[in-house]
């Protein structure tokens, strides 16, 4: 077990002049579970390779517990990675699958043996360990793509890529709780990279969240839903996500469209500071129907009102924009028009997409 | 991964130096190539390759050897392609010895199945025509295509046909319009195998062709023994029948590079 | 999972009315001339098996099958891991591939007398590169002459025809493999040996499958090849069973043996056929056993 530091690592594939990861320095401690949240092509595979050595980074430098690793071979690196898609050795039963890598590494037959069936335990195979890999269903095919970086005595860290997409729904949520539990028993440092925010976000304690090659954002599950550092997490997380309304600083009030939203001076002072337009952000979850008359309250005209069952969306036009609400199970509508108040300690501030206040 | 090269840069010399032998002979009058041993043409000479162009008896074998290929290639791929689909997606009464008779249609030593063959050819007024050796080929390149049309099908995920179905595709619809396509580079790798043992093959071919479709392999072994041993001309013929072949190989090799893998049945 | 549906024969059904078309009839009177001695064209005599048992009592048959079965194998245990070598030295893209492709694959599109007159020419003594090469070394090579100089001129010649068909279906069967199946062995810290052991060969099973039965069906029938280069000689050193076959058909006019001898002979190759197809689909993982 260790922690990883990256240190101005970035990477550009050979014959490309964009970085498929720009430079960046951070750390994920020792024990951690962490997701690596991000579209397609945000850079979050690059990033994985490069930690478990199948990828060279072109600059930067990779810190396992300090010492440097960035040139260490793959099998010299202690990393265990499971794929998107199970990876097994067909012709070997369970057993041998599980013990491949103790035997590649030289242990003693008889700690192999006491590994594997430990693991085995651990992951419910052990009624399977002498049938053959190949015969069996993709969550088991999966397990044992665990299983053979969990054998391992010396992991430094376990890497998933998206490990559950070809794994049925109902099947999904079961491997999830029982990684988490495995977490918890062997006290292993996870980064599961995942496009589905739901899977990172119940998965991790910490969520990492990439967006062009760039770590956004890194924090709690709450950290990113109410404070997202940077717009595409507001954007990307929550469903629906965040409202982002251009906005003006004018003395004490913002403007948003032709209405005015008086703020506190404190914040006018720091805003002002800024340079650039901003943006206000505010998620459905933190907007509500205000009383006529209220103060800091924004004028909106009804677009629709959808039941989600536990909730109900409200689209509203704003000036030139809309603007989504969730409002509880049995609100109701006074009519066409309605006024919407901001909870002032959510709504953030964003120029050039990162967070200003 | 230097050794590896070098092995294979060695085994290349050793594919490419009988070719260009030939291409050497084929480039040099009769009264080099049977004097003096020379790395390349002393006297260059066009005229061995001048004499097959300009000969119809010549040319005529090139068309026809094309003809019945294509034909073979095109009929081959056309049958196989709905048989392998219905391996590669459905169980059905006696799928596993069909399969493997088809197989055994590979195995009938030529020697003594010609005589039946120009028999069988000539009773239904075939013989000497190049649809004949397009059906005779068929024999041993439509197992072969049924095959590996089947493995690439198998790559492809039930889900689509079900959803083109659900879509309200008819059947003819969704495997022209939309299965051929996602499939197209195993066409073209077994078009490539069916062009290539149907080229390269002699016996049938020359069994049930006299004057009208007589391919240009027949016509190789026959002149010159009757002409006695014409080195350039045949040399030169022998280049002009690896022309077509080194054509088919550039445009599928991407499709080879792609891969396959076959795990069928 | 397949469904199952009989209505997938009207899907076969083309490709078995046109193999039968061209399989049936001659294979039926083949066994029809197996089992009569024929004096004349309408003069037929039934034999019963006595054509069967005149073949098996024939110790030149049985000369020439054991030259045969000794090519075949030699041409396997050669071409199939040469070819499989080749394959893992391929590199896998850009020009550099194109271009071993292309030449790799040359020969095989060649037919098959213009590859009898290449290594006919190629290997004479006075005329061709290699044989004027090897006497040039002084060594004594005459495949016109010598019995041993003649066999392995047939099987270099079959080598380097063939080879290539194993090559690219193996290139095409490596190049099928995911990339994590590589990435995963690295983190499990496989050797390259272990590497080819466990991913690379089981994931060539289908393609060397069909490689194997490809080639030892060809190789069993080989005829044209070692009558132009040799014509079966010097002696009987090349002539295989297919070309025995023929100098009994044709050449003695012994039309009833020599159907029987093609009928024992078509059934060697498909029990041969069926135990290798057999032995590699048991080998590894069957579709059926995910199911």
């Amino acid at each position: 077990m260790a922690s990883i530091e990256l240190n101005g690592l970035g990477h550009r594939y050979p014959g490309s002049s964009d970085y498929a990861l720009q430079p960046q320095t951070m750390r994920w401690e020792d024990g951690g579970a962490y997701a690596l949240l991000g579209p397609s092509g945000c850079g979050k595979t690059t990033l994985l390779n490069i930690i478990s050595g199948l990828l060279i980074p072109s600059e930067g430098r990779v810190l396992f517990d300090g010492r440097d690793v960035t040139t260490l071979p793959t099998e010299q690196r202690n990393i265990a990675q499971v794929f998107q898609f199970p990876v097994i050795y067909d012709t070997m039963t369970v057993f041998d699958n599980l013990a491949f890598p103790l035997r590649n590494r030289k242990l003693p037959e008889s700690e192999v043996r006491s590994r594997v069936a430990e693991i085995a335990e651990i992951l419910d195979l052990s009624s399977e360990l002498k049938r053959r890999a190949s015969g069996l269903s993709a969550e088991d095919k999966q397990r044992i793509s665990l299983g053979r970086g969990l054998v391992r005595k010396d992991v430094a860290a376990v890497l998933f890529d998206e490990p559950l997409t070809v794994i049925d729904p109902h099947v999904k949520w079961l491997l999830r709780r029982q990684l988490k539990r495995i977490h918890h028993q062997l006290k292993l440092s996870l980064i599961y990279v995942t496009h589905d925010q739901i899977e990172a976000l119940t998965f991790a304690d910490q969520v990492v969240v990439m967006y062009q090659g760039q770590v956004v954002q890194m924090g709690t599950p709450q950290d990113l839903f109410e404070a997202p550092a940077h717009t595409f997490v507001g954007h990307f997380i929550g469903s629906p996500g965040m409202n982002l309304l251009p906005c003006e600083l004018n003395g004490d009030s913002i403007r948003v469209g032709e209405q005015s939203l008086a703020i506190p001076p404190a914040l006018a002072q720091q805003l002002a500071q800024v340079s650039g337009p901003l943006t206000l952000g505010v998620r459905p979850e933190f907007v509500r129907c205000a009383a006529e008359g209220e103060l800091a309250s924004l004028h909106a005209r009804v677009l629709r009102l959808e039941d989600l069952g536990t909730s109900k969306l409200l689209t509203v036009q704003l000036g030139a924009h809309q603007l989504k609400v969730k409002l509880g199970e049995h609100a109701e509508l006074p009519g066409e028009q309605v006024q919407l108040a901001l909870q002032p300690e959510r709504t953030m501030f964003y120029a050039a997409e990162r967070r200003v206040a | 991964m230097k050794k590896r090269s070098f092995g294979l840069i060695l085994y290349l010399i050793f594919a490419i130096l009988p070719i260009y032998w030939m291409v050497n002979m084929s480039l040099k009058t009769n009264e080099e190539i049977t004097g003096a041993l020379s790395l390349w043409p002393q006297h260059l000479t066009f005229d061995n390759f001048r004499t097959i162009l300009t000969d119809p008896a010549w040319y005529g074998g090139y068309i026809n050897s094309l003809i019945y290929v294509l034909i073979n290639t095109v009929l081959s791929v056309a049958v196989a392609l709905p048989a392998a689909y219905a391996f590669s997606r459905y169980e059905f009464l006696g799928d596993k010895h069909l399969f493997f008779w088809l197989l055994t249609n590979r195995m009938s030593p030529p020697a003594v199945f010609l005589l039946p063959f120009f028999q069988l050819y000539s009773s239904i007024n075939l013989f000497d025509t190049h649809i004949a050796v397009a059906l005779a080929h068929m024999l041993f390149n439509v197992p072969l295509a049924v095959w590996i049309l089947e493995g690439f099908m198998s790559g492809v995920p039930r889900e689509i046909d079900e959803t083109a179905y659900i879509d309200g595709y008819s059947f003819p619809r969704f495997f022209i319009r939309i299965f051929i396509p996602l499939i197209s580079a195993g066409i073209g790798v077994t078009a490539f195998f069916c062009f290539m043992f149907s080229w390269v093959e002699l016996l049938l071919a020359r069994t049930l062709t006299s004057v009208e479709a007589k391919p240009i392999v027949a016509i190789m072994t026959r002149t010159v023994s009757a002409a006695g041993m014409d080195w350039g001309v045949l040399a030169a013929a022998g280049v002009l029948t690896i022309v077509p072949g080194a054509l088919v190989i550039y445009f599928v090799r991407n499709y080879i590079a792609k891969g396959f893998a076959m795990g069928r049945v | 999972m397949k469904t199952y549906n009989n209505k997938a024969w009207l899907l076969v059904l083309p490709v078995v009315l046109c193999v039968a078309f061209s399989a049936i009839v001659p294979l039926m009177t083949v066994v029809n001339y197996s089992v009569q001695d024929i004096l004349g064209p309408d003069q037929k005599v039934f034999v019963g098996t006595e054509w069967f048992k005149l073949v098996m009592r024939d110790p030149e048959l049985h000369e020439a099958l054991g030259r045969q079965i000794l090519f075949s194998a030699a041409v396997l245990a050669i071409e199939i891991p040469l070819g499989i070598l080749l394959a893992l030295a391929l590199p896998a893209q850009g020009w550099r591939s194109s271009l071993a492709l292309v030449l790799l694959a040359m020969p095989l599109l060649i037919p098959q007398n213009v590859v009898g007159t290449i290594w006919q020419i190629y290997g004479r003594g006075d005329i061709g590169l290699a044989g004027a090469a090897l006497n040039g070394l002084g060594l004594d090579y005459n495949y016109t002459g010598d019995s041993m100089d003649a066999w392995l001129t047939v099987l270099v010649m079959d080598i380097w025809h063939w080879t290539p068909l194993i090559a690219l279906l193996a290139f095409a069967g490596l190049r099928a493999i995911p990339e994590a199946y590589y990435q995963a062995a690295r983190i499990d810290g496989a050797s390259r040996l272990a590497v080819f052991r466990f991913i690379q060969l089981p994931k060539l099973r289908g393609v060397l499958l069909i490689g194997l039965l490809l080639r030892f069906m060809d190789s069993f029938m080989i005829y044209t090849e070692p009558f132009v280069l040799t014509g079966g000689g010097p002696g009987n050193a090349t002539t295989f069973l297919s070309q025995y076959l023929t100098q009994k058909a044709v050449g003695q006019f012994d039309l009833g043996p020599a159907a029987a001898f093609s009928l024992i002979y078509f059934l060697i190759i498909l029990l041969a056929c069926f135990v290798f197809y057999s032995l590699l689909q048991n080998a590894g993982p069957t579709e059926k056993a995910e199911h």
